[in-house]
C-alpha cells in the first residue's frame, strides 16, 4: 500500500454510509450510501483490487431516500439494509427496509462500466423493517456471522430485534427492548457482539454505553459517562470478548472492559474534534481506525491491549501514519465534500 | 704628690683631653688601643701625623708645597703648642709612676718579714692536731662496746610494740565497730594483715587472725547492709563502696548491686514519666482537634513564646505540654542518670584506675557494665520520648517542641561528656532528627489541606452572587449588552479572590518556614549538626516541603482539568480561570520568589541534587495551560450544548418565517460576552488582527452575497451538481486548517477565539445532520448574521469566524429541500431589530 499511489474514487453525492460487504469472501467490497435531498440517491458498490491497485465500481439506485445508515447481511451477498430518510408532504421519516441487489448488476457492470453510471439498476425492496408503533430507525445491525435471518434495528429508544422469513421478504418484530428514563432518550448507535453466542448488543444514548442479553432483552451493564458528550460508534474487539472500542464528541477513543466499566482501560485523545467512527482490523485486533470531523483519519496499533502476545509487532503504539494521514484527509474530503466520516469500514486488506 | 694632686685636676678638668693624651701615648709606646691592630685606612697615610706611618719628611714637603706663608707659621706655631704639651703631659706621668713604683717597693718589703713569722705558728697547729686525733680515737675504742648493745635493745622494743599492736588488734576492730569508725578498722586490718598471713602457721598468731577474720567479716555485712540500704548519701555510699573495694570485695559483685540501685531510682522515674504519656485516646479526635487547630491557628503565623494555654490545646493527649514533659524527663531522668554515672565513674573508675586494683581489669568491667546500664536505660528514656513527640501533631506553634527538642538535646550533652564512648547523644540526634522530619512532613500535610481549604472558600465565594456588578460592566469596558449579562458568573471579585488567594498561600508558605526555621537556629544545640545545617535545609524544607507543596499545587490543578473532564464541568469554570492565573503568576515569579527565600533562610547548600526551579516552572505552566485549555474546553463545550439543542430539538422543515433572531442565539452572545469580561479580569487582551471599525456589517455583506449567492446558484441548476461541490471543496483544500481543540495562549482573545471555535464548529456539524425547509434555512440565515454582528470582536482573526459561519449558511443550504435565502437586506433589519 505504502509504494503504491493512492486510490481515490469521487461520489457525486455526499455520503455517510459505508460497509464492508461480509458475505463476499474473495474480493474487497466496500458499500457506500449517498445523501442527496434532490436527487436519486445512489449505492456505490467498489471493489478494491489490491493486487493491480485499482478500483471497480458499480452503482445502484436506492430511490427511497437519502441513506444514513448502511449493513450487508453476512449470509447472502446480495442482500443488504439500509435506513434512509424519506421527505412526504413536508414531513421528514425515517425508515428501514432490506434490499436485495439485482442478480446482474456485476455482469453488466463489466460489459458497459461507463454507461453505468447513466443507466443504474434498481435495488429491488425486500421488506420494510417499519414498525408504527416505534420511532424512527437510527441503524439496523445483522447478527454477526449468522445466517442472515436475524437483524436489529435501533429506532429511538427501542431495539427492535427481527426475524426474516421467506427470502427475507417479511419481518417480524420477536422482541423489543426499551430505555426508559427521563427526558427524550435516543440510541445513536449500536454493535451486535460476535462473542457469547451472538446474544448481546451494545447501544450507545447519549454518554452512557449500555449492554443488553437479546435472550431476556435486559439490560447486562452500563457504562454512564462513558464519554464527556455523546457517544458517537461502538466496536467490539473481534478476538477479545469482553473488549469494546468507543468513541464520541469529547475527541477521545476510549477502550473498555465490560466486566470493570469503571474505567476504560485505555484511552486516545489524538484527534481534535469529534470522532465519528471506530473499528477494529477484523483479523489484527491491535489495529484500531478512527475517523474525526477534524478530517483525520488515524490508524493507531494497540498492541498492549491486543489479543496478540505483547512484543510480537515491536511498533510503537501509533502506527506512524502523520504523512499518510494526510494523504487520507484529502481523499475523505473528495469522496465526502462534507468531511463527514464514512460511516464504517473494515480493513480486510 | 703634687704630680697626683695636678693630674686629679686633669681628670677633673678635661677628661676627653686626657684620654686623648693616654692614646697618643699609647700609640707612643706601640701598644693598641684595647689591644686592636691599627687598620683605620687614615692611619696609613704617612702625612698624618698621628698616625703611625708618619713621615716627617713627606709630611714637611707637603706642607710647603700646599700652604701659604702665613699657614705654614700658624701649623708651626701650633705644632709648637702641641709639643709643648705633649712634653708636660710627659713629665707628669713621669712623676705619678716614680712614687707608685716607690712604694710597692715598700709593700713588698713588708710581706716579707710577716709570711716568716705566719710559718712559724702552722707548724705550732699541726702539732696540736695530731695529738687531737689520738685521743679520739683512744676513746672511741673504749665506747665500741655499749653501743651494739643499745642498738639491739631498740630493736627488741619495736618488736614488742608491733607484737602488742597485734595482739591488741581484734580487741581495736571491736572497739571500731562499736565506733563505726570502719575506715580506721579497715586501715588498721591492713596493716596487720600480711603479718598475720605470713606467721599464720605459729597458733598464737592463727588465733588472732581467726579473731580479726571474724571482726572484718563482721565489719563488711556491715558495709554491705548499709550499702544496700540505700538511704545512705552518695558520699557515704562511695565510702562504703571504697571500704569494701579495699576489703577485696569483688568489684564486678559491687559494681552490679550499686547499679541495680540505681537502676530502681531510675525506673521509678521513668514511670513517673511514662505515667505522663496517656494511652492512646481516641486518635480520631486527636486528628480533628489538631486539623481543626490547624486551620484556625496556622494563618495567623507562628505564635512564637507559646503559653502553656495554647500548648495544652494543641495536645489534648496529656496533661502536660511536651515542653514540660521533656523538662521533667530532663531534671529527673537526665540529671539523676548524670549523677549515677558520675559516682559510678568516680568509685570504680577513677579510683580504680589509681588505687592497686587496676591491675585487675576492673576499670574495663566497670566501664562495660556502667555503658550496658545506661544504653539500657536510655533506650527507654528515648522510645517514651519517641512516643510524647508521636502525640505532637498540632502545627501551630512549632517553637515549643523546637525549644523542648533543643532541652532534651543539650541535657544529653552532658551525658556524652561523661561517658564519652556512648551511643546516647547519637541516638538523640537521630530522634530529634526524625521528630524534626516529622514535623516537616506535618507541615506539608498542612499546607495542602490550607490550600485545598482556601479553594473550597474561593469555591464558596464563586458560588454566592454578587450583587455589585457595576464593578465588572465597567471592567468590560465595551460589554455590548451592558450590567445584566456580565453579572452571571463572573463577580467582581474575581480579581481580588484571586490575589487573596495567592497571598494567603504565600503567607502560609513564609510562616511555615518561619516556624521550621526554628529548628536551625543558632541558639539551638542541634542546629550545627551536619544534619541540621545541611540536608534538613536542602532535603527536608526546600524538597520536601516547599517543592512538594508547589508540585502539590500543580498536580491538584491538574487534576482538576481531568475529574471534571467526564462530569462535564463540576468544578467551576471561573476557578479554572482562577487557578490557571494562579499557576501562570507561580510560573512567572512565585516559585523563584518562595524558593529563594528558602535557601536564604536556610542558607541552603545543595550538597544532593535539588530540583531547579526551571522545572517546577515548567510544571506550573504546564498546569497553568491545561487549566486555560480546559476552561476554554468547559466554556466552549457550555455554549455548544445550548447550540446543539436548538438545533437537535426543533423542526426545521416545518418552520414558520423567521422574524426574529432565535433566543438561544442572544443567549450564546450573551454568555460570551460575560465570559469575555470573566477572562479580561484575570488575563490581559491579547493582540488580534487589525480590522476596520464596521468590520461586522461589511465582511458579512461580503460572506453573505457574493460567494453564498454563487454557490447557491449553482446548486439550484440540477445539470452540473458535481462541479459546485468540486470548486468549493477545492477551496477548502487550500484554505488552512482549523483545529477546534487546540491549545491557546495565555491571553483574553486567544481564549475568546478558542470557546468561539469550538461552539460555531458545534453548530456546524449539528446543521449538517439536519434537513431544513425553506425557512428553516432563512432562520439559520438570520441567526448567523446575529452572531456575525456581535462574535467578532472577540476572536484574534474575525476570519475565522467568518468561515465557520459560512460554513454553517452552506451546509444548511445544502441540506435544504426548497433552498431559497432571505434577502440580505431584510436578514439585517431583523438583526436590527432584535
Amino acid at each position: 500500500m505504502e509504494d503504491d499511489a493512492p486510490v481515490i474514487y469521487g461520489l457525486e453525492f455526499q455520503a455517510r454510509a459505508l460497509t464492508a460487504q461480509t458475505a463476499e469472501t474473495d474480493a474487497i467490497r466496500f458499500l457506500v450510501g449517498t445523501q442527496s435531498l434532490k436527487f436519486d440517491n445512489q449505492i456505490h458498490i467498489i471493489d478494491f483490487d489490491d493486487e493491480n491497485n485499482i478500483i471497480n465500481k458499480n452503482v445502484l439506485l436506492h430511490q427511497a431516500g437519502e441513506i444514513w445508515h448502511i449493513g450487508a447481511s453476512p449470509a447472502d451477498k446480495a442482500v443488504l439494509t439500509t435506513c434512509y430518510n424519506k421527505t412526504s408532504d413536508s414531513r421528514l421519516v425515517s425508515c428501514a427496509a432490506v434490499w436485495r441487489m439485482p442478480s446482474d448488476w456485476e455482469t453488466g457492470s463489466h460489459e458497459s462500466p461507463d454507461d453505468s453510471a447513466h443507466n443504474p439498476q434498481t435495488l429491488e425492496l425486500l421488506c420494510r423493517l417499519d414498525d408504527s408503533a416505534h420511532g424512527n430507525a437510527a441503524c439496523v445491525l445483522w447478527e454477526p456471522m449468522g445466517d442472515g435471518k436475524r437483524v436489529i434495528s435501533l429506532a429511538d429508544n427501542n431495539a427492535l430485534l427481527w426475524d426474516l422469513q421467506e427470502s427475507s421478504t417479511q419481518a417480524t418484530v420477536s422482541s423489543t427492548a426499551t430505555l426508559e428514563g427521563k427526558g427524550q432518550l435516543k440510541f445513536t448507535a449500536g454493535k451486535w457482539s460476535p462473542h457469547h453466542n451472538c446474544s448481546q448488543l451494545a447501544t450507545a444514548n447519549d454518554t452512557a454505553i449500555r449492554g443488553w442479553d437479546l435472550r431476556t432483552m435486559s439490560q447486562i451493564y452500563c457504562i454512564e459517562n462513558a464519554h464527556g458528550q455523546l457517544v458517537r460508534d461502538l466496536d467490539f474487539n473481534p478476538n477479545r470478548q469482553y473488549y469494546l472500542a468507543s468513541c464520541g464528541d469529547d475527541c477521545k477513543v476510549k477502550f473498555w472492559d465490560v466486566r470493570n466499566v469503571q474505567e476504560p482501560i485505555k484511552t486516545l485523545e489524538e484527534h481534535s474534534h469529534w470522532v465519528w467512527s471506530v473499528r477494529y482490523n477484523h483479523s489484527h485486533d491491535q489495529l484500531v481506525l478512527t475517523a474525526s470531523s477534524d478530517s483525520r483519519l488515524i490508524l493507531s496499533n494497540m498492541v498492549s491491549i491486543s489479543s496478540e502476545p505483547f512484543g510480537h509487532l515491536v511498533d510503537d503504539e501509533e502506527l506512524s501514519e502523520g504523512e499518510d494521514n494526510h494523504q487520507e484527509d484529502k481523499d475523505l474530503e473528495m469522496r465526502s465534500p462534507n468531511k463527514q466520516p464514512v460511516n464504517g469500514s473494515r480493513g480486510t486488506v | 704628690m703634687d704630680g697626683e694632686a695636678d693630674g686629679s685636676v686633669t681628670v677633673s678638668e678635661d677628661s676627653g683631653r686626657r684620654r686623648r693624651v693616654h692614646g697618643m701615648l699609647k700609640l707612643y709606646y706601640g701598644l693598641n688601643e684595647e689591644g686592636k691592630t691599627p687598620e683605620q685606612p687614615e692611619s696609613l697615610d704617612p702625612c698624618d701625623i698621628n698616625g703611625p706611618h708618619f713621615d716627617p719628611e713627606l709630611y714637611l714637603n707637603k706642607l710647603r708645597r700646599e700652604c701659604s706663608l702665613a699657614e705654614l707659621m700658624d701649623q708651626e706655631t701650633c705644632m709648637v703648642k702641641q709639643i709643648r704639651s705633649l712634653d708636660s703631659d710627659m713629665q707628669t706621668l713621669v712623676y705619678e709612676n716614680y712614687n707608685k713604683f716607690i712604694s710597692a717597693t715598700d709593700t713588698i718589703r713588708k710581706m716579707k718579714n710577716d709570711f716568716k713569722k705566719m710559718e712559724d705558728e702552722m707548724d705550732c697547729l699541726s702539732a696540736n692536731m695530731a695529738a687531737i686525733t689520738d685521743f679520739s680515737a683512744r676513746i672511741s675504742g673504749t665506747l665500741q662496746d655499749q653501743h651494739t648493745q643499745i642498738t639491739k635493745l631498740s630493736g627488741v622494743h619495736t618488736l614488742l610494740r608491733k607484737l602488742q599492736f597485734l595482739f591488741e588488734l581484734p580487741a581495736r576492730l571491736n572497739k571500731c565497730l562499736e565506733l563505726q569508725a570502719y575506715a580506721q578498722a579497715v586501715s588498721s586490718h591492713r596493716r596487720a594483715r600480711c603479718v598475720l598471713q605470713q606467721y599464720s602457721h605459729l597458733p598464737s598468731f592463727k588465733g588472732i587472725q581467726d579473731d580479726c577474720h571474724a571482726i572484718m567479716d563482721k565489719l563488711a555485712q556491715e558495709l554491705r547492709q548499709k550499702f544496700r540500704d540505700g538511704g545512705s548519701s552518695a558520699k557515704d555510699l562511695s565510702e562504703c563502696v571504697e571500704l569494701l573495694l579495699q576489703l577485696d570485695e569483688p568489684a564486678e559483685e559491687l559494681c552490679d548491686k550499686f547499679l541495680s540501685h540505681a537502676r530502681s531510682r531510675l525506673e521509678s522515674d521513668l514511670q513517673g514519666l511514662e505515667a505522663e504519656i496517656r494511652p492512646y485516646p481516641s486518635t480520631s479526635a486527636l486528628k480533628d482537634a489538631s486539623a481543626r487547630r490547624s486551620s484556625s491557628a496556622a494563618p495567623v503565623g507562628s505564635p512564637t513564646d507559646g503559653s502553656p494555654k495554647t500548648s495544652s490545646l494543641s495536645s489534648p493527649s496529656s496533661n502536660t505540654d511536651i515542653l514540660e514533659f521533656i523538662d521533667r524527663g530532663c531534671n529527673e531522668f537526665v540529671s539523676s542518670l548524670c549523677l549515677v554515672i558520675t559516682s559510678y565513674q568516680e568509685l570504680f573508675i577513677n579510683h580504680a584506675q589509681t588505687g592497686e586494683l587496676a591491675s585487675k581489669n576492673i576499670p574495663q568491667m566497670a566501664n562495660g557494665k556502667l555503658h550496658a546500664f545506661v544504653d539500657d536505660l536510655a533506650a527507654r528514656y528515648f522510645s517514651l520520648v519517641e512516643r510524647r513527640i508521636q502525640e505532637e501533631k498540632g502545627v501551630g506553634d512549632n517553637s515549643l517542641l523546637v525549644r523542648a527538642l533543643d532541652r532534651f538535646h543539650r541535657r544529653l550533652q552532658a551525658v556524652a561528656k561523661l561517658l564519652p564512648g556512648s551511643a546516647v547523644p547519637n541516638q538523640g540526634t537521630e530522634i530529634v532528627i526524625r521528630a524534626a522530619t516529622e514535623r516537616v512532613k506535618q507541615y506539608l500535610c498542612a499546607l495542602q489541606s490550607f490550600y485545598m481549604d482556601s479553594l473550597t472558600d474561593v469555591r464558596q465565594a464563586l458560588a454566592t452572587p454578587r450583587l455589585s456588578v457595576a464593578g465588572a460592566s465597567v471592567a468590560g469596558g465595551g460589554a455590548l449588552l451592558g450590567g445584566p449579562a456580565s453579572g452571571r458568573d463572573a463577580p467582581t471579585s474575581l480579581p481580588e479572590l484571586l490575589s487573596s488567594l495567592s497571598a494567603s498561600i504565600l503567607n502560609q508558605i513564609k510562616s511555615v518556614l518561619a516556624s521550621v526555621h526554628l529548628f536551625t537556629a543558632k541558639d539551638i544545640t542541634f542546629s550545627n549538626k551536619p544534619y541540621f545545617k545541611g540536608e534538613f535545609c536542602s532535603q527536608g524544607v526546600r524538597e520536601s516541603l516547599v517543592v512538594s507543596f508547589i508540585k502539590f499545587l500543580c498536580q491538584s490543578s491538574r487534576q482538576f482539568c481531568e475529574s471534571a473532564g467526564d462530569k462535564g464541568g463540576s468544578t467551576p469554570p471561573a476557578l479554572l480561570l482562577l487557578l490557571s492565573r494562579l499557576c501562570l503568576d507561580y510560573e512567572t515569579s512565585t516559585i523563584s520568589y518562595i524558593l529563594t527565600l528558602t535557601d536564604e533562610q536556610f542558607l541552603v547548600q545543595h550538597h544532593s541534587p535539588v530540583t531547579p526551579v526551571t522545572s517546577l516552572c515548567a510544571e506550573a505552566r504546564e498546569a497553568a495551560q491545561k487549566l486555560l485549555n480546559h476552561y476554554v474546553k468547559v466554556q466552549g463545550l457550555i455554549i455548544s450544548q445550548m447550540l446543539r439543542k436548538s438545533v437537535e430539538t426543533r423542526d426545521w422543515v416545518n418552520t414558520i418565517e423567521p422574524r426574529n433572531v432565535r433566543a438561544v442565539m442572544k443567549r450564546v452572545v450573551e454568555d460570551t460576552t460575560s465570559i469575555d469580561v470573566q477572562v479580561g479580569l484575570l488575563y490581559e487582551e491579547g493582540v488580534r488582527k487589525a480590522h476596520s471599525s464596521d468590520s461586522s456589517k461589511r465582511t458579512f455583506s461580503v460572506y453573505s452575497s457574493s460567494r453564498q449567492q454563487a454557490r447557491y446558484a449553482a446548486s439550484y441548476t440540477p445539470s452540473a451538481p458535481m462541479d459546485t461541490n468540486l470548486l468549493s471543496n477545492i477551496h477548502k483544500l487550500f484554505s488552512e486548517r482549523i483545529d477546534i481543540f487546540s491549545s491557546v495562549e495565555f491571553n483574553k482573545v486567544s481564549v475568546m477565539t478558542g470557546i468561539i471555535k469550538i461552539s460555531l464548529k458545534t453548530f456546524l456539524e449539528c446543521v449538517r445532520l439536519r434537513t431544513f425547509g425553506r425557512y428553516g434555512l432563512q432562520q439559520i440565515q438570520v441567526d448567523c448574521h446575529y452572531l456575525q454582528m456581535y462574535l467578532w470582536r472577540f476572536v484574534s482573526d474575525e476570519n475565522l469566524v467568518h468561515f465557520l459561519l459560512d460554513e454553517i449558511v452552506g451546509s444548511s443550504a445544502h441540506r435544504c429541500l426548497d433552498p431559497a435565502p432571505m434577502e440580505q437586506s431584510v436578514i439585517e433589519v431583523i438583526c436590527e431589530r432584535g
